[in-house]
Formats: C-alpha cells, sequence, structure tokens
C-alpha cells in the first residue's frame, strides 16, 4: 500500500506545526522521518492515521482517501503513537484479544495472532501481568504488539524504540526491516544511527517542512561536496609540514588536529581527490605517512546542517 | 454493532476489575435498601404495598450514583491518552461512545436487577400494582440513561475525572429539580414548558405506571442530545479548523 501525502498544512493556534508538506512512500518501503523536537513529526503521523484532520491537504492510502474514508484507513494501518499509551488495567494477553477484536480480525484467527505477537515481540513469560506492571521496555513491546496485531499493510511508529535496552532495540531493528519487505513502514526517531540502520529512505523535517529527503548515503554525499581526509605524519621536522601540504595544487584548507603538529585534517578542493598528492609529498621527502583516511561525513553533519 | 460490544466488553473488564461496579451496586442497594425499609417514612408507614417510596429513594441515589460510573468514561482516555489509541482503530466515534453508554447502562441495569427481591418482598405482602411497577422499572431505566448520556458528554469535555463528576451531578440537578422549582413558580406558557423539561413529571407519571409516548420521547431526546454532544466532543479534533 502506497502513501500520498499532498501539501498537508496543520496549525495548532498560531504555530504551524506542518507547513505544507508534500511527500510518497512506496509500498514495501521503509521511511524514516528525523527531526528535532517540535519539528512535526508526530502530527504529521497522526494526520495520515486519522487522529487528527489537516488544515489543508490531503492523506491518500492507496485509492483511500483519509477524509472521505477514515474507517478503511484505519483497518489497514498499525500505529503505534508517540508515548505509547494503553489501557493499563488490563493483562496483556486481554488486552490484545481486545485490540484484535476491534480492529476486526477474523475470530478463528484471533487466538494465533495472539501468540504469534507474543513469540514476535518476547512477551511470553509477561503474557498474564497486568501492563501496569510492566517496566517502560515490555510496554513499548506491547505498543508494537498492538499496532501489528491485525497484519496490517501499513505500520506508523512513532518512536519504535524508546526505552527498549540494547539488545532489544537491534531486534526490533531486526524486526522492522522485516517487515519491511513486504510492508510500508513509517517511523520516527532522532536517533540517527537508528534511522541509518533501518530505513530505506529519510525525510528530515524540521519547523513542519522536509528539508532533506533521500537515503542515508545520498544525504552523505550531497552533504560531502569536497573530499575531507586525516593525514598523520612523521617527519624529522614538524614546522614545515602543514606548509607544504597548503602547498599542494589540489588542497583547500589544512587544520591541525588536538594541536598536534603532525596530524592533519585537509579538505580538497572541489571535485578532486588530494590522497596521491600527499602520498607523493611524503615520498619525495622522505617522511613517513602513518595515516590517511578518508572521513565520512556523518548523518549528524548532514542533520546539524539542514536543521541550523 | 460487533465494534461496540467489543468496547463494551473492555469498559465492563475495568468497571469489574478496579472495584467501581462492586462498590456502586452495593452502595446503590444499600442506600435504596436503608431507605426502603429502615427509615422513618418506609414502604411500612404507607399501609399500602407499593414501590412508591424505593422509586422515590432511587430518583435522588441515581443521580448521585451514575455520575460516579461515567466520570472516567472519556475523561480518564483524555488523560492517559489512550483515546488516540482507540480513535485511530477500526471504530468511529459514534461507536466508542455508544460503546462507553452500554457498558454503563448494563451496571445500572445489573444494579437495579438486584432490587427485584424488594418487589417480590413487596407484591407478597399485599396487592401491588404491577403495572405501576413496571412502568416504575422503565422509568428508572430511561431516567439512568439519561444520566448516563449527559455523564459521558460531561467527561468528555475534560480530562478530568473530579470535574466530569462534578458536572455531570449539576446537569442532574438542572434536569431533576431546577427545572421544576422554576416551571412551579412560573405561570403561563414558560412555566408549562420548564415543567415539561422536569424529569421529575416525566418519572412520577411512569411510576404510576403512565406510559405515555411523551414520558418516553423526553427521555429518548435527552439520551440522543447527550450522545450527539459527546460524539461531537471527540470527532473535534477531526474539524479542519
Amino acid at each position: 500500500m502506497s502513501i500520498q501525502v499532498t501539501r498537508l498544512t496543520k496549525t495548532y493556534g498560531e504555530q504551524k506545526a506542518v507547513d505544507d508538506i508534500s511527500f510518497e512512500v512506496k509500498t514495501g518501503e521503509v521511511v524514516g522521518f528525523l527531526g528535532p523536537n517540535g519539528a512535526g513529526k508526530s502530527t504529521t503521523m497522526k494526520i495520515i492515521t486519522c487522529y487528527m484532520a489537516p488544515n489543508a491537504g490531503q492523506v491518500m492510502l492507496d485509492q483511500f482517501n483519509a477524509d472521505e474514508h477514515p474507517e478503511e484507513i484505519k483497518k489497514r494501518i498499525g500505529y503505534l503513537p508517540e508515548n505509547n499509551p494503553l489501557y493499563t488495567d488490563m493483562a496483556i494477553i486481554d488486552y490484545l484479544r481486545f485490540t484484535a477484536e476491534i480492529q476486526g480480525v477474523p475470530k478463528e484467527n484471533i487466538n494465533g495472532r495472539i501468540s504469534e505477537m507474543i513469540d514476535l515481540c518476547g512477551l511470553n513469560r509477561e503474557r498474564h501481568k497486568k501492563i501496569s506492571e510492566l517496566s517502560k521496555g515490555y510496554r513499548q513491546r506491547v505498543g508494537l504488539a498492538q499496532a501489528m496485531i491485525h497484519d496490517p499493510e501499513v505500520l506508523i511508529l512513532d518512536e519504535p524504540t524508546t526505552g527498549l535496552d540494547p539488545n532489544q532495540i537491534v531486534e526490533i531493528r531486526k524486526l522492522i526491516k522485516e517487515l519491511g519487505k513486504e510492508k510500508t513502514v513509517i517511523l520516527s526517531s532522532h536517533i540517527l544511527s537508528e534511522v541509518e540502520a533501518t530505513c530505506d529512505r529519510i525525510l528530515i523535517i524540521n519547523r513542519g517542512k522536509i528539508v532533506a529527503d533521500g537515503t542515508a548515503e545520498n544525504l552523505r554525499k550531497q552533504a560531502q561536496g569536497q573530499e575531507l581526509i586525516t593525514v598523520q605524519i612523521e617527519a624529522p621536522e614538524n614546522a614545515e609540514l602543514k606548509k607544504s601540504l597548503l602547498g599542494l595544487s589540489t588542497v583547500q584548507t589544512v587544520e591541525t588536529i588536538n594541536g598536534q603538529a603532525n596530524y592533519f585534517q585537509v579538505q580538497s578542493k572541489p571535485e578532486v581527490s588530494s590522497k596521491k598528492e600527499v602520498f607523493d609529498l611524503c615520498v619525495q621527502n622522505k617522511w613517513y605517512l602513518t595515516e590517511l583516511t578518508t572521513k565520512e561525513t556523518r548523518l549528524e553533519d548532514v542533520f546539524r546542517e539542514v536543521t541550523n | 454493532m460487533t465494534k461496540i460490544w467489543v468496547i463494551t466488553k473492555r469498559e465492563l473488564y475495568s468497571y469489574f476489575d478496579s472495584l467501581i461496579a462492586y462498590v456502586i451496586i452495593i452502595l446503590f442497594l444499600g442506600l435504596t435498601g436503608f431507605f426502603t425499609w429502615l427509615a422513618s417514612n418506609n414502604v411500612f408507614f404507607y399501609g399500602q404495598a407499593t414501590m412508591q417510596p424505593f422509586f422515590q429513594v432511587c430518583f435522588l441515589t441515581l443521580l448521585l450514583l451514575v455520575p460516579a460510573i461515567t466520570m472516567r468514561t472519556l475523561a480518564e482516555e483524555n488523560r492517559a491518552g489512550t483515546i488516540e489509541l482507540l480513535s485511530t482503530k477500526a471504530v468511529s466515534d459514534w461507536q466508542i461512545v455508544m460503546g462507553k453508554f452500554l457498558s454503563s447502562l448494563i451496571i445500572v441495569l445489573i444494579g437495579l436487577a438486584c432490587t427485584i427481591p424488594y418487589y417480590i418482598t413487596i407484591s407478597s405482602l399485599g396487592n401491588i400494582d404491577h403495572g405501576a411497577v413496571w412502568g416504575g422499572y422503565i422509568g428508572l431505566t430511561l431516567l439512568a440513561a439519561a444520566f448516563i448520556s449527559l455523564g459521558i458528554f460531561s467527561s468528555s469535555i475534560t480530562n478530568n475525572q473530579i470535574v466530569a463528576l462534578l458536572l455531570a451531578i449539576a446537569f442532574g440537578l438542572v434536569f431533576l429539580l431546577l427545572f421544576s422549582i422554576i416551571g412551579s413558580g412560573l405561570t403561563g406558557t414558560a412555566g408549562e414548558i420548564l415543567t415539561y423539561f422536569s424529569a421529575q413529571n416525566h418519572f412520577n407519571s411512569m411510576s404510576r405506571g403512565v406510559i405515555d409516548s411523551r414520558d418516553i420521547l423526553y427521555f429518548v431526546s435527552i439520551i440522543l442530545l447527550g450522545l450527539i454532544f459527546s460524539q461531537s466532543m471527540l470527532s473535534k479534533r477531526n474539524w479542519h479548523n
């Protein structure tokens, strides 16, 4: 199922939470919403899941318009809201039964789906516990289980891994990747490595607008532009080094790292590489080249750049 | 309809799980039992086999206890944020409201059913007017349903259960007492209209065994209005502006 969002706008009072956003998510794509707090990620999700109506614009799931057929859409979406609200007075197993029934899972499949979800989310030992007795991580698992219980075609997960321990995070990411093969998934996060690990595509949202859209690879390339390398050289005389490096025709800037006189960050001029030149320079002067690494632009840098 | 029942079942589960249901039913039986059998002007005081004193007590007891049942219905969902969970499931706002309404009504009906022994006892004491008793029970059910509907509306506009409780009691007082007090003080059309709005008069005629379509229409309109208002409070988030 594909999601088509067209010119969505939502204002809270004076403040524009979502400002004229348009994007498309194809079937089987895992898309990550990335953005600082209050960027409009959750609001967009609330609109897609028919919890809220936008002030303008529309959401289409395949042929269904969110305005006209909310019921059809809600049936096909599994949603994990932010902060993961749950009926804490219910036992896990009763709660999952309730969600299965309310989502219209056929009676004969309900027991099967419940035990499948309990296995999948690792809730077996806690199945008869009340939700109020669970730790945050387990509640999060219940939240995921209830979102997936009716085997929806679209999954909308608002910060799915908050409160989980590192092992669980790895498991949940694996699960999302697995699900993403057949289902359309939108998840939000402000943990960059998470989005990078699970998503095919990343949408960076800031102040209600999409400021970047592409794969992690693409975004990095876009931000990178010029080559950045780290160079360490052992030479009898350190004073010369910086000057000689700057003298190379391909080099634009040279900065020392940690104040060490022989450790540099070298930025090349646009569209050229200076790795060979640095090597040749060392050979000519009989210096030892002890380090030469390309510095990868981290997603953090991309994020900083587009959201500041 | 099945969706409504799923919600009703969950509500009943939490009413009975949290003891609210037991406490309210016991309190209801205790209060009505005391005033019917033990207080100074009890059934024996009347000297005839009638359920009238019971119905009059019920009337006021429901005014206090129904808001205690309905106060958490939507206010708690608003507070805990579970309303977001519920309304993004494949149910309509109307089904949510109806589910809550039905579950509260079932609690009241269980309470009323527990008073059937009163009826059996009184009818064994003398010649009871069976029509009046059934009329009274139907009247009580309608009255409770009207209170529930107003209670759910009170609960839908806040995320604080206490506010919902007090507001529901205030609604009840207006319909029970205020309209009839002002209505009886006024003459002419204004007085007649206010008297018509008073639940007391409609209930009294039903508990005498007279089931008039006007009385039923009165209660049904309050019920529907309350439910429709509650639904629109829920749907408000869906308005475009």
